[in-house]
């Protein structure tokens, strides 16, 4: 690395973060903030292997910092500014420290399991209705009537209640949700509904209703079939 | 060590000091701990027939969990190092050169050093279990007891033959000896493979059971032992203990390389640093593989299993994998790249580019594998993405996106091990530029089919991608890996040396980055194996024992966090010790010969 060895990692480690905080989301939603540290992490991570790979480079990269934290032969503005890093960086991050440990309203960070094991009398179920075009348009049938209200008529959990809620309901077209799932999944979830999730799925977070009070185990596993072909997925199996 | 033939009363002195020294420790624990012990007490409400039995405030749980990881990252090195270190042998042997012999000796004083202490951590473990567990073991010695003898006579066996192999091995090097030698070295590795398979049936049955009702004893632990997650674990071990043995000698190899003091040490450490660092690469990139395998076995012999692993509370733990692993990885090409910077002068600016690339693309694989499926968000950020699912970078977060990246970091790894290979050298054959776009084209190539397939991963039933896509991508890169490693072989046979490797002038940060990768390696094994052990939630064995003790919860992940890091710093202690005693006779040698002894 030659002279400006500190100007490019720098500007590098900048933009990733406006990329990721400011232009990513003119297309998407937000990333959070999390997301953006592991990110940046990374590219510093980067930063510092590829600096650090030759004598010369290492020298280029932490001789500049070394030499200006060290402070031999500065003068004037340079020690001024050396000393205003020596103050500033420790208050820096006590401040870090102290806005990540203080009491806040914020409600903490959460870590939501969104798809937690289900309980074992669910375990290995399968359907048991057959597979023919009248029940999987019976199945459609009852979803309409049942689930399309908060997961959509085009089963993308965009139905007209779903913006009631938070969490939305769940997007049965995104090939990462029942596509990855087993029938007997969906059959525990939906049967059981949102208290019927484990602590890691947060129960209190869910608002699916518990459909055994209203619907048939029949209704359910037809139900089931009806989403899948709906969302033009196909359930996990083994064969 | 005796067997040097030199300096045997000055040697067998400085044993006898270390021998007091052991004794009085051993006393000293037996005291210490008697107390201990004495407060063990029967779990409330248990009267008859003790089910448990606990020591307060420590805990059996805690302290079952410290002695088992132990006792299983000693295990894995003590059957991973014969392993590379009768290669090493083989090579010496083949070739002639000297120092390879050397290096396998090496290996196995390492080995032998540790050995006992692996022996002393299963007995432990053993009477901790029986202590703790008397119900649980009743039954599982009820089943696998033929399987109990078997494993001595193995463990009888292993360790007659480690003695052979060690204190035989400088009288055993000529002719017909050495033949001999070696092949006390292989039956050393078969003993050794089958006794680490014979416990993992004990492990693999509380997680998979198979139980039968009737028949011998015999048919029921042979029933037993061929449950469904055997083999997947067999396997993975064993790949496994390869690589925590590579980067612990390469480990080992840093430190001895930081404190060397003479330039033929320096230059020999830097050298086995860099095969201890080659071992662990060769291990680590069928790893992931193999990982894989035993992941699809356990969720399709339980889904609740699989889901608590993959997709439940466990699912965590997998993203503190890919970091770890991702650290491995760039620890290992970082080590690489040193490699060839240092050793390779006037490289620096030839590689600059290409290093780079390689960087940038394991990176950008790391982020893409460390991305989770459920984003940490507080809640206006869940509000904002619409859920903790980012609708973009959500697709990240399933197994698609993470076999398509783990096998991209595998290629790219690969071409950094070819690019050291080939640094230094110019190839003079004539089809040398045909056989150079042959490898661009094929590795070009499958890095593009992983990808497409990765992608196409997301709009097939999950089955295909699991039986075939994914088989798929793990075909190619092997493919790519049996293609270039003959070629390359082939081209350098007739190339020319333009800068020779100068050995021991690496930079101490190569040291410290081969200590690192033997933490994170560490760190890994017991991370998984508390997933693994977790996986069973409150079952001792799965579905068929209940676990009915006041353990019978799983710690939260950041107190499990806790204990992995406890397992691997009083590991790091351990065999840091280990090796420091192993090493004391042949300081104290090459120290002048004398004076303090």
């Amino acid at each position: 690395m030659k002279g400006g060895s500190l100007l490019k990692p720098a500007i590098l480690i900048v933009g990733i973060y406006l990329f990721l905080k400011f232009a990513l989301p003119l297309f998407t939603a937000p990333l959070p903030a999390s997301l953006i540290f592991l990110y940046v992490a990374l590219t510093a991570t980067g930063i510092v292997i590829f600096a650090t790979l030759s004598g010369q480079s290492t020298e280029a990269f932490f001789g500049p910092i070394t030499r200006f934290l060290s402070g031999e032969g500065q003068a004037g503005a340079m020690k001024m500014a050396r000393l205003l890093v020596l103050v500033l960086f420790p208050l820096l991050v006590g401040w870090q420290t102290y806005s990540s440990t203080a009491p806040s309203e914020q409600p903490p960070a959460e870590n939501r399991t969104i798809h937690p094991a289900p309980p074992g009398e669910f375990v290995g179920l399968s359907n048991p209705i057959p597979n023919t075009p009248e029940n999987v348009m019976a199945g459609k049938g009852l979803y309409a009537a049942f689930c399309s209200p908060c997961h959509g008529g085009n089963f993308d959990g965009k139905g007209p209640a779903s913006r009631g809620f938070n969490p939305p309901p769940a997007n049965f077209s995104d090939p990462t949700t029942i596509a990855m799932l087993q029938e007997s999944y969906l059959f525990w979830r939906i049967k059981k509904g949102g208290v019927g999730l484990s602590i890691e799925g947060m129960p209190w977070k869910s608002a699916m209703p518990r459909w055994e009070v209203e619907l048939k185990d029949e209704q359910i596993w037809k139900i089931i079939m009806g989403e899948y072909d709906g969302a033009h997925q196909k359930p996990r199996t083994w064969e | 060590m005796l067997n040097h033939g030199e300096h045997p009363r000055r040697i067998a002195s400085t044993g006898r000091g270390q021998g007091s020294l052991l004794a009085g420790l051993l006393v000293f624990l037996a005291l210490a701990g008697a107390p201990l012990l004495g407060l063990a007490q029967d779990a409330p409400g248990q009267t008859a027939g003790v089910a448990y039995r606990d020591i307060p405030a420590v805990g059996s749980r805690n302290i079952v969990w410290v002695i088992a990881q132990l006792h299983l990252l000693l295990a894995g090195f003590v059957l991973g190092v014969p392993i590379f270190a009768w290669i090493c042998e083989i090579v010496g042997w083949k070739t002639g050169e000297k120092r390879y012999d050397k290096l396998a000796k090496e290996f196995t004083k390492l080995l032998t050093s540790s050995y006992a202490t692996t022996a002393l951590f299963g007995g432990i473990l053993l009477f901790m279990l029986i202590g703790f567990y008397p119900k649980l073991m009743a039954y599982l010695g009820d089943i696998f007891f033929p399987s109990f003898v078997v494993y001595c006579i193995l463990f009888l066996l292993e360790t007659a033959t480690l003695y052979l192999y060690w204190y035989g091995w400088d009288a055993m090097q000529e002719g017909s000896k050495k033949t001999l030698h070696l092949f006390l070295g292989f039956l050393l590795n078969v003993f050794a493979f089958f006794i680490m398979i014979v416990p993992n049936s004990w492990a693999t049955f509380q997680a998979s059971p198979v139980v039968i009702a009737e028949g011998s004893d015999l048919a029921r632990a042979w029933a037993a032992t061929w449950n469904p997650t055997w083999w997947p674990v067999n396997i993975h071990r064993l790949i496994a203990n390869v690589v925590l043995g590579g980067y612990i000698c390469g480990a080992y190899a840093g430190i001895r390389y930081l404190s060397a003091k003479t330039a033929e040490e320096r230059e020999h450490y830097d050298w086995m640093g860099y095969v201890g660092n080659f071992i662990g690469v060769f291990g680590l990139l069928p790893l992931p593989f193999a990982g894989y395998w035993l992941m699809r076995e356990i969720y399709q012999y339980n889904q609740q299993m699989g889901i608590t692993l993959m997709g439940g509370f466990l699912s965590w733990l997998f993203i503190l994998q890919a970091m770890l692993i991702g650290v491995l990885f760039l620890g290992s090409n970082y080590y690489f790249w040193m490699g060839i910077t240092h050793r390779i002068p006037g490289s620096e600016v030839k590689y600059r580019r290409p290093i780079m690339a390689m960087l940038v693309i394991l990176l950008l694989c790391l982020g893409v594998w460390m991305t989770p499926h459920s984003l940490v968000a507080s809640l206006e950020e869940a509000r904002k993405m619409g859920g903790t699912h980012h609708p973009l970078l959500g697709v990240f977060g399933v197994m698609s996106a993470k076999m398509t990246v783990a096998n991209l970091m595998i290629l790219v790894t690969f071409m950094s091990f070819i690019m050291y290979w080939r640094a230094g050298k110019e190839e003079t054959a004539g089809w040398a530029k045909v056989a150079k776009s042959i490898m661009g084209g094929v590795l070009g190539v499958a890095a593009i089919v992983v990808i497409v397939l990765g992608v196409w991963g997301y709009f097939v039933p999950a089955i295909v991608r699991i039986n075939y896509f994914s088989v798929a991508q793990v075909l190619i890169v092997l493919f790519v890996m049996l293609t270039i490693t003959p070629l390359t072989a082939l081209l350098l046979r007739s190339a020319k040396t333009t800068t020779e490797m100068v050995w021991g002038r690496m930079p101490p940060r190569a040291g410290y980055a081969l200590v690192l990768n033997a933490v994170m390696v560490i760190l890994l094994m017991t991370l998984m194996g508390y997933a693994r052990s977790s996986s069973r939630v409150h079952w001792h064995i799965y579905g068929v024992m209940r676990d009915s003790s006041q353990y019978a919860y799983s710690p939260a992940l950041g107190y499990a966090a806790a204990l992995m890091s406890l397992n691997t710093f009083l590991f790091c202690m351990l065999v840091a010790f280990i090796f420091w005693v192993a090493t004391m006779g042949e300081k104290a040698k090459a120290g002048g010969g004398g004076g303090k002894g």
